[in-house]
């Protein structure tokens, strides 16, 4: 009996590394790729792709920093990722499995070594900004011609938030990404990790605080497009995807995207594979898949982000490659702004805050 | 027959040691320990092949640190007492629109009792969060309520009940409504209809046979809907997240942003050791009605 169960224990075993071997388990953000890329995937390599998504950089930490995650491949963003490698969550990359790695963009990469020295652990997925959708029929309705659709004062100033909030506003749930853009609109260092400058964004949300239906870090791709909304602070390529599907229903609704003109926090998502990856073999060719020029581009052209890859730049449709909103042009790029990872002291501070801004408490 | 019984007894409390008492521990030690930026993160953690000096090491590491912190910010405080409203008032709710379905169930003729049964579990055939969802659906400001209240033209603005606290009341209501139900109803079905009748021999009005009849010896059924219903909405996290407001405090959102936010497991663990104590009062309660009415029943 004890040594059937030992057999049947070891069988099942033997197929559970079977079943690792051919397949791949990426977790990403959602509504971040075209679908058709995987089922590409799987035909091209005959590996079983596993594709699960979050919205919250949040949540993927805890699931790194508690280990055993499962997932082969995820995509954290920069500060993030910073304190992930800090704390042992990745693995370095092999280059010899990467051919396509020559295809990366050095523009971004030189940007990303802040995060990620030399690049060792991970690869730019998508890159992109923080900034306003506007519902521009409603806005210019409400605030007049010359609402300021691409300023921080349309969000902070109380005086345009009131006769917004009938119409909806969303602002994202992120405060590693709200209390910076605060603290640029009050001329503060939007990287301060000075817990006393960080608390003069009290002030400035707290003006807004009734007028702002919801923090939500993902709802608002679907409020704006329907129109359910008139403001959201928001995911560039998030945005430009809400211009596109109100577009394509043709409901009346025409959303635009503006990265705030006193400067916004440019951000990068990067592909890399956890210490613990079942399968860091597949998580390779998933990375090399993915830094394949055309597939890349797909990509971009689906979800409307910029990528961090030069060579996929020739196959982009106009609509992304020309439009500043995705690729800045010098200008807006000099006005862009990154910031560090928080300790964890000052992260709590900034939590605390983030607590007290949304419930009051 | 002695060693027999005391293995029936051996079965439900390994049973607690093996998904109560060490989870707990588990925790408990969390609680104690410092955040660090590392898998898992937080230390000291226990090395087992440094053998006594290494448990002796990681004793010494460990302190109480966590839970002054949880008395130096109001936040937890106001979180634990928000809760408690909550999860009292939707309690009370459950139990007058618990109470009457059971009555009226108890109360219906045999052959439709079974089918009653059923339409109280049948929710329970569906995914709790595609529940929640619904409800979603029907709160919101073009939800299917206002839009019929809005056609019915009993109201002219949309009612504002997404993302506030009385969309949690009513998602904890309808959630835990069947808790509520089921033992209440087994407590009546048993009534003895002839002590009813008797109450009225002796001049009892219907309405107050009720009260001093039927009420009294129900309320151990009430009690234990009550305490099914108190206990899991004390600490709920689903339905105050996707129903309530950013303005809806409760602990089990506080815990979330502790372990997910800060990524402080040892001052979550605290949190969740703090809300355990709690809790143990309303169960000890709950232990002693239950013994109680096992005792009135012999």
């Amino acid at each position: 009996m004890k040594l059937k169960i030992a057999t049947l224990l070891l069988s099942a075993s033997a197929i559970a590394t079977v079943a690792q071997a051919d397949e791949v388990r990426v977790y990403n953000w959602s509504d971040y790729i075209d679908e058709e890329l995987l089922e590409k995937f799987e035909q091209e390599t005959g590996l079983d792709l596993i594709y699960d998504v979050f919205d919250s950089n949040e949540v993927l930490e805890t699931k790194m920093l508690a280990g055993g995650s499962g997932y082969d491949v995820v995509v954290p963003s920069g500060t993030f990722l910073q304190r992930q490698i800090t704390a042992g969550a990745f693995q370095k990359l092999d280059l010899s499995k990467l051919p396509n790695h020559a295809n990366m963009w050095d523009v971004v990469a030189s940007r990303t070594e802040q995060y990620d020295p030399e690049n060792a652990y991970s690869i730019n997925y998508m890159w992109g900004t923080t900034g306003i959708g506007v519902n521009v029929g409603k806005v210019t309705e409400i605030l007049g011609e010359d609402a300021p659709i691409d300023s921080l004062a349309l969000v902070f100033d109380p005086a345009n938030m009131e006769k917004l909030a009938d119409c909806g506003v969303y602002f994202l749930d992120a405060p590693a990404e709200m209390i910076p853009a605060a603290l640029k609109y009050i001329g503060e260092d939007p990287d301060s990790h000075d817990p006393d400058v960080i608390a003069k964004a009290e002030a400035v949300f707290m003006g807004v605080r009734p007028y702002i239906s919801k923090f939500h870090s993902s709802e608002y791709i679907n409020a704006l497009a329907n129109g359910d909304i008139c403001v959201a602070v928001g995911w560039s390529g998030d945005i430009l995807q809400a211009r596109d599907r109100a577009a394509e229903a043709d409901n009346g609704v025409e959303v635009a995207y503006h990265a705030a003109k006193e400067g916004a926090q440019m951000w990068f998502d990067q592909m890399a594979i956890p210490v613990d990856a079942p399968n860091p073999e597949g998580a390779h060719v998933f990375l090399n898949f993915i830094m394949d020029a055309q597939n890349m581009a797909a990509a971009s052209n689906y979800v409307y982000y910029a990528n961090g890859n030069k060579a996929s730049q020739e196959f982009l449709v106009e609509d992304v490659i020309g439009d500043p909103a995705i690729y800045p042009d010098a200008a807006t790029l000099e006005n862009l702004f990154t910031t560090t990872p928080y300790d964890a002291k000052v992260q709590r501070v900034v939590t605390r805050l983030w607590t007290k801004i949304k419930s009051g408490a | 027959m002695r060693a027999g019984k005391s293995f029936l007894i051996l079965v439900p409390y390994l049973w607690l040691l093996a998904l109560f008492l060490v989870p707990f521990g588990i925790v408990f030690k969390i609680s104690l320990s410092d955040t660090a930026l590392a898998i898992p993160p937080y230390m000291p953690t226990l090395d087992f092949s440094a053998g006594w000096a290494g448990l002796r090491d990681f004793l010494s590491e460990l302190d109480f640190e966590n839970y002054v912190f949880l008395t130096q910010d109001d936040l937890y405080f106001k979180a634990y007492m928000s809760s408690l409203g909550i999860a009292i008032v939707s309690t009370l709710l459950t139990l007058l629109v618990g109470y009457p379905i059971a009555y009226g169930m108890a109360n219906a003729s045999e052959r439709y009792r079974p089918m009653l049964m059923m339409l109280v579990i049948l929710p329970f055939w569906t995914s709790f969060l595609i529940r929640v969802y619904a409800w979603m659906g029907i709160l919101s400001n073009e939800g299917f309520l206002n839009q019929f209240l809005l056609w019915t033209g009993i109201i002219s603005d949309p009612l504002v009940i997404m993302n506030t606290n009385k969309a949690v009341y009513i998602g904890i209501v309808y959630t835990y409504l069947p808790f509520m139900v089921l033992p209440i109803y087994a407590t009546l079905e048993k009534l003895d209809g002839s002590l009813l009748e008797a109450a009225e021999d002796l001049g009892c009005g219907r309405i107050e046979a009720f009260w001093r009849v039927t009420v009294p010896l129900s309320r151990p059924g009430a009690l234990a809907g009550s305490f099914l219903v108190f206990i899991p909405a004390l600490g709920e996290f689903v339905i105050p997240s996707l129903l309530g407001g950013s303005s809806t405090l409760m602990i089990g959102k506080v815990l979330w942003e502790e372990f997910f936010s800060n990524r402080d497991w040892p001052v979550a663990s605290a949190v969740a050791v703090v809300l355990l104590l709690i809790l143990i009062i309303p169960i000890i309660l709950f232990q002693r009605n239950q013994q109680a009415a096992q005792e009135a029943d012999k």
